[in-house]
């Protein structure tokens, strides 16, 4: 069986600006393929081994059977027919989970008309070619919790994602992980900062005022709804005949979902009186917001957070691009962490979600979080955010061999990834993306080379061109 | 009516006699059989007007096209290919009042038939477009369209007129038009059926524009009538749904894709409910409350029950894969169209059983690359990535990797403006390895058994509708010339026109002329506007220009023509921020017709017009 040793190519080590640049540019024109790997149990030894749940294992192995973590520890031998990558020199942790993603979806990320868009669904525009599944992958993230934009009130349906790169759109889908909606809260919902072009109505509400009067009137709205079809159901069981079902609404099924506690709340939100809102509105209707996101202000009340049981998951140091960006600080995670609040690290942003191993490190600095809580906000603590710490988040016998391999302590700027693993398989290898990119100009010049010369050959124009590969990406945290 | 009888006969005789003449006299049949029909036509109308009643001329009206014109045609020595059989190197074959009468090697030519030396000639089935908006005259100014449903208009994203009502929600029915029917739309003056029959395309599937629900389609022979109820065949043929256009024609809810998804679902769902709710209100309808009327519902819930054809557009194998998941789920019969990256799925169509109509309008450079599911911004200055590049290479070879998987195969025009190019578009996916005999049969028997007029149509056999192309040589041979065309039996003899060069690449060169300035008028809640643009195109297709309005002035950073249609791109700077608007829409010579388009998907209409144009207008008045 194939036995690969990565070197550790000095080199790009000492160029690590170039290399995270070359990250980027390799990803541009890779096409999709199934992941590598060539047999069901893979070894990973002499290698230091960061569980993050249960400590730093120095000179380890890991074994990978069916995708799972099957083996952890010092002297873990290779089965015959195994697949053995050398770790010697490398690090080795669970893979990043980016709990704020808007990555992989197709025409248009805010479904922004309305002020309540709970009918729309991020699991109906997977998509699974996006190229930044695979730049995402090669910064060492391996699910992600696709979200809808923040332009409403109430958004749309959210999904998690493993990034599968080269796997269909159902392939994708987290097994069994609990969907989610968005909910957004302030300056992006009340639209103070989209521009009104001629022939455009200010759409309500303008205020966050109207916000919570909308998330009000939608959830009394499904109160009302979900009572309808109990009192049918309940008719319909006692043996009354030719009852007239009540119409079935996709914008109020979320919603009753969100009430009966099998649909996540993921709320985006800055300033601290409207969490304590949200937290309020919960109350009132008995269901639980399961993340605040971004939650700049989270370090003003996050003990109310704790107490409500909810999640927050923030940024490292962006802070001012907005009024209510105004107060952030860069202790927010720390700060938060230490009144109990589980806390995650996201990127809300494609090219953020490459680097969240040192969104991660800046808590070190700025709150003295230890090296394992750091790593915990884009690990574990993502992964309970999500409901799916019993499967991913830390390197543990049973759990999903999601794994990313650095070349140096990820907490270092100078970790660059050498391969991320999703159940056991190598979905991104650096050494072969190098290696590959030469093949890939080399067909796409003779690709372009044969388009020129059939000459002009585009007979039958096309109309309009309005292409899938056209619409416009609306990119909002 | 007694009295009209001999008339009647005078008249026939005198047609005959006049006939006669002309065959006599001109030894063959080239002059074009029409022409000679409507000046017997003028002498039997003058005849039949100065001498009775207006009563006879209702005789006549009604039947007019046949009454006065040859019934009876042959072709013969003429090699013949029926697609549903072996061809037939040396036959003739027999048409009588529309229909075919007889095909064979030696079949009766009865006496009266105008009888066509063959020699040389190869007789097709009519070819059939299984999806286009010929027919339906020049693309509507998209505020023309907004009124469709009953929230045709804006949301608070994307208001475009200040006095149209906003689409809030599925209930508004956001562009949603279910009862329309194409067949109602015909419209004569629409040239390009002409040109379409005189490439040998007699049918087609005709599609209503504009909308996520436009209406229903119709399968029309591109004949002519005096009305256009005649050129309809079929109607209701079949219900698109178009979760991805539409967009030009209404704006607010739902202005995203997956907003599009689920509002399909939720008028299906609804539509079943109505029909649920209706059944049992009827039976009982004491103690229970009154289901609301619905149109939407009604159109939606009769075309179930009625098993239409639902058509579903879906181009990248990402889209054919999640149509191939959604659309089942909406309880109707349906049909898959576009589908130009189905050469990288097609174990999942053969799988789910479904038909496909390719649309074989081929991505281009320079065209927005359309393709790759995620192809990033095409059209950008940035070199297409590898999977565009594939697309643009492969997507001809789709229909003969369906056709080879199993799948049932149909072609659409898909907003090619040449007809001609459609076969040569078609000839591509021949080089890519699809049988000639199975691209035929796609075009005639194969589109109409997905039509479900396969009864009818598509193939050359007794009883069937007499469309026939009449070919010097192979169908698609680009040097082979249609030298006869026959729709519900009436023959056409294409103009012969000089050769159209196929279209350039996308860039300006493709196709109507839009260089040169213009003066835009929209209106916005601040009321009308105006602002003069100035398009120019370089010798390599770029476009360059400016527009200025009361906003300001922007400059063209990149453009295309293709065919009638434009899209043009500018950049202005609005609150400070440089801004990318979309102006896209269609020319129609010295007119415009498009919208203005923001990142953010808010849209404003506008016309336009040529300064000179209007110019000589007011001087005319």
């Amino acid at each position: 069986m194939k036995s690969t040793s990565p070197k550790i190519n000095r080199k790009l080590v000492l160029a690590i600006s170039v290399g995270l640049m070359a990250v980027g540019a390799i990803a541009i024109s890779s096409w999709p393929s199934e992941a590598q790997g060539t047999s069901d149990v893979t070894l990973i030894k002499n290698a230091t081994i960061l569980t993050v749940t249960k400590g730093t294992i120095l000179h380890g192995s890991l074994l990978i059977r069916n995708g799972k973590i099957a083996e952890v520890g010092t002297s873990v031998a290779a089965p015959a027919g195994a697949t053995v990558i050398d770790g010697t020199g490398m690090f080795v942790m669970p893979g990043i989970i980016d709990c704020h993603s808007h990555i992989a979806v197709e025409g248009g990320v805010n479904e922004g008309s309305v002020s309540d868009s709970s009918i729309a669904n991020i699991l109906d525009v997977l998509n699974p070619e996006d190229i930044d599944i695979y730049r995402d992958l090669a910064g060492g993230v391996t699910t992600a919790n696709v979200l809808h934009g923040s332009a409403n009130a109430i958004g749309g349906q959210t999904i998690v994602i493993k990034l599968r790169w080269g796997q269909p759109a159902d392939k994708l889908v987290f097994e069994g992980a609990l969907p989610g909606i968005k909910f957004a809260l302030g300056e992006n919902p009340k639209r103070a900062n989209s521009t009104v072009l001629p022939g455009q109505v200010r759409r309500y509400p303008a205020t966050r005022m109207g916000v919570e009067d909308v998330i009000r009137q939608s959830f009394t709205e499904a109160v009302e709804y979900k009572k309808k079809w109990d009192d049918y159901n309940h008719r319909k069981s006692a043996g009354e005949a030719n009852l007239i079902p009540p119409r079935r609404d996709l914008r109020l099924d979320p919603l009753v979902e969100v009430l009966e506690g099998k649909r996540y709340v993921h709320s985006h939100c800055y300033v601290a009186d409207e969490i304590l809102m949200l937290i309020r509105v919960a109350n009132e209707f008995g269901f639980k917001v399961r993340t605040f996101q971004h939650v700049l202000e989270g370090y003003k009340v996050a003990k109310e957070m704790a107490a409500h049981g909810a999640g927050a998951s923030t940024f490292s140091d962006w802070w001012s691009y907005k009024l209510e960006a105004y107060d952030a600080i860069p202790y927010n995670a720390a700060l938060m962490t230490q009144k109990g609040v589980i806390v995650s690290i996201n990127s809300d942003d494609a090219e953020e979600a490459q680097h969240l191993n040192q969104e991660a490190a800046k808590t070190m600095k700025y709150g003295g979080l230890s090296h394992d809580d750091a790593l915990k906000l884009v690990t574990i603590n993502p992964a309970k955010q999500l409901g799916i710490d019993n499967r991913v988040g830390s390197i543990e016998v049973g759990k999903d061999a999601d794994l990313v391999i650095y070349n140096h302590d990820p907490l270092s700027v100078y970790a660059v990834v050498q391969k991320s693993i999703i159940d056991g398989k190598v979905y991104f290898d650096r050494d072969t993306d190098i290696k590959n990119r030469a093949e890939i100009a080399k067909e796409k010049q003779a690709l372009l080379e044969k388009e020129r010369q059939a000459g002009g050959a585009g007979r039958g124009g096309r109309n309009g061109g309005r292409g899938p590969g056209n619409l416009i990406q609306d990119r909002e945290e | 009516l007694t009295l009209l009888k001999p008339l009647v006969s005078i008249a026939r005789l005198l047609a005959r006699k006049y006939r006669g003449l002309k065959l006599e006299a001109a030894k063959q049949f080239v002059k074009e059989p029409v022409m000679r029909a409507r000046g017997v036509r003028r002498i039997l109308s003058a005849l039949v007007l100065s001498a009775c009643a207006l009563g006879v001329w209702s005789i006549y009206s009604t039947d007019r096209a046949r009454a006065d014109e040859p019934s009876y045609f042959a072709i013969k020595n003429a090699r013949i290919v029926p697609v549903s059989g072996a061809p037939i190197p040396n036959g003739t074959i027999v048409i009588s009042h529309g229909l075919i009468k007889a095909v064979g090697a030696n079949p009766t030519i009865p006496p009266e038939a105008r009888v066509i030396d063959g020699t040389g000639l190869t007789v097709y089935p009519g070819l059939i477009d299984a999806g286009t908006d010929v027919g339906l005259g020049a693309a509507a100014a998209p505020a023309a369209a907004g009124g469709g449903g009953r929230g045709g208009g804006g949301g608070g994203r994307g208001a475009t007129t200040a006095n149209v009502p906003l689409s809030r929600g599925p209930e508004d029915r956001p562009a949603t038009t279910p009862w329309e029917s194409a067949a109602d739309q015909l419209m004569s003056s629409d040239a390009r059926m002409a040109t379409w029959r005189n490439s040998g395309f007699t049918t087609a599937l005709v599609i209503p524009r504009n909308g996520i629900f436009p209406g229903q389609a119709a399968v029309v022979n591109f004949g002519e009538a005096e009305h256009t109820d005649e050129l309809v065949v079929k109607t209701p043929a079949a219900l698109p749904i178009n979760p991805q256009g539409g967009r030009g024609e209404y704006t607010g809810f739902p202005s995203a894709l997956m907003g599009q998804i689920s509002y399909v679902r939720q008028v299906f769902i609804d539509a079943q409910w109505y029909a649920q709710a209706q059944q049992i209100y009827e039976a009982h309808p004491q103690g229970n409350k009154r289901p609301a009327y619905d149109h939407t519902n009604a159109a939606i819930s009769h075309a179930l029950a009625n098993k239409e054809l639902v058509v579903y557009p879906a181009q990248t194998d990402v889209q054919i894969l999640r149509a191939l998941k959604m659309v089942p789920t909406l309880g109707a019969r349906w049909a898959l169209s576009g589908a130009q990256q189905g050469y990288e799925v097609s174990d999942a169509i053969k799988a789910a059983n479904v038909p496909v109509i390719i649309n074989v309008n081929w991505p281009v450079a320079g065209t927005g690359g359309g393709g790759g599911g995620g192809g990033r911004g095409g059209g950008g200055d940035l070199p297409d990535p590898l999977r565009t590049l594939r697309f643009r290479d492969r997507a001809p070879s789709t229909p003969a990797v369906l056709a080879k998987a199993g799948v049932k195969i149909a072609f659409m025009s898909g907003g090619i403006a040449n007809p001609k190019d459609i076969l040569r578009n078609i000839s591509k996916s021949i080089s890519a390895g699809l049988p000639a005999d199975v691209a035929l049969r796609a075009l005639t028997l194969g589109a109409a058994e997905i039509l479900g007029v396969s009864d009818r149509l598509g193939s050359l056999d007794v009883g069937k509708i007499a469309n026939l192309v009449v070919t010097d040589g192979d169908i698609f041979a680009d040097a082979t010339k249609v030298k006869w065309v026959f729709v519900d039996g009436r023959p056409f003899i294409p103009p012969p026109v000089p050769d159209v060069p196929p279209a350039g690449r996308g860039g300006g060169a493709g196709g109507a002329d839009i260089s040169g300035a213009w003066n835009l008028s929209f209106t916005t809640d601040q009321g009308a506007m105006q602002a003069s643009a100035n398009f120019q195109i370089g010798a390599d297709g770029s476009m360059s220009g400016t527009v200025s309005s009361p906003y300001g002035t922007a400059q063209v950073t990149r453009g295309s023509v293709n065919g009638n249609q434009f899209r043009i791109t500018i950049s202005m700077q609005l609150n400070g921020q440089p801004t990318d608007i979309i102006l896209s829409g269609t020319i129609n010579g010295n007119q415009l017709t498009g919208s203005f388009e923001t990142p953010d998907g808010n849209l404003t209409p506008f016309t336009g017009t040529r300064p000179r144009a209007s110019a000589e207008e007011e001087v005319r008045q």
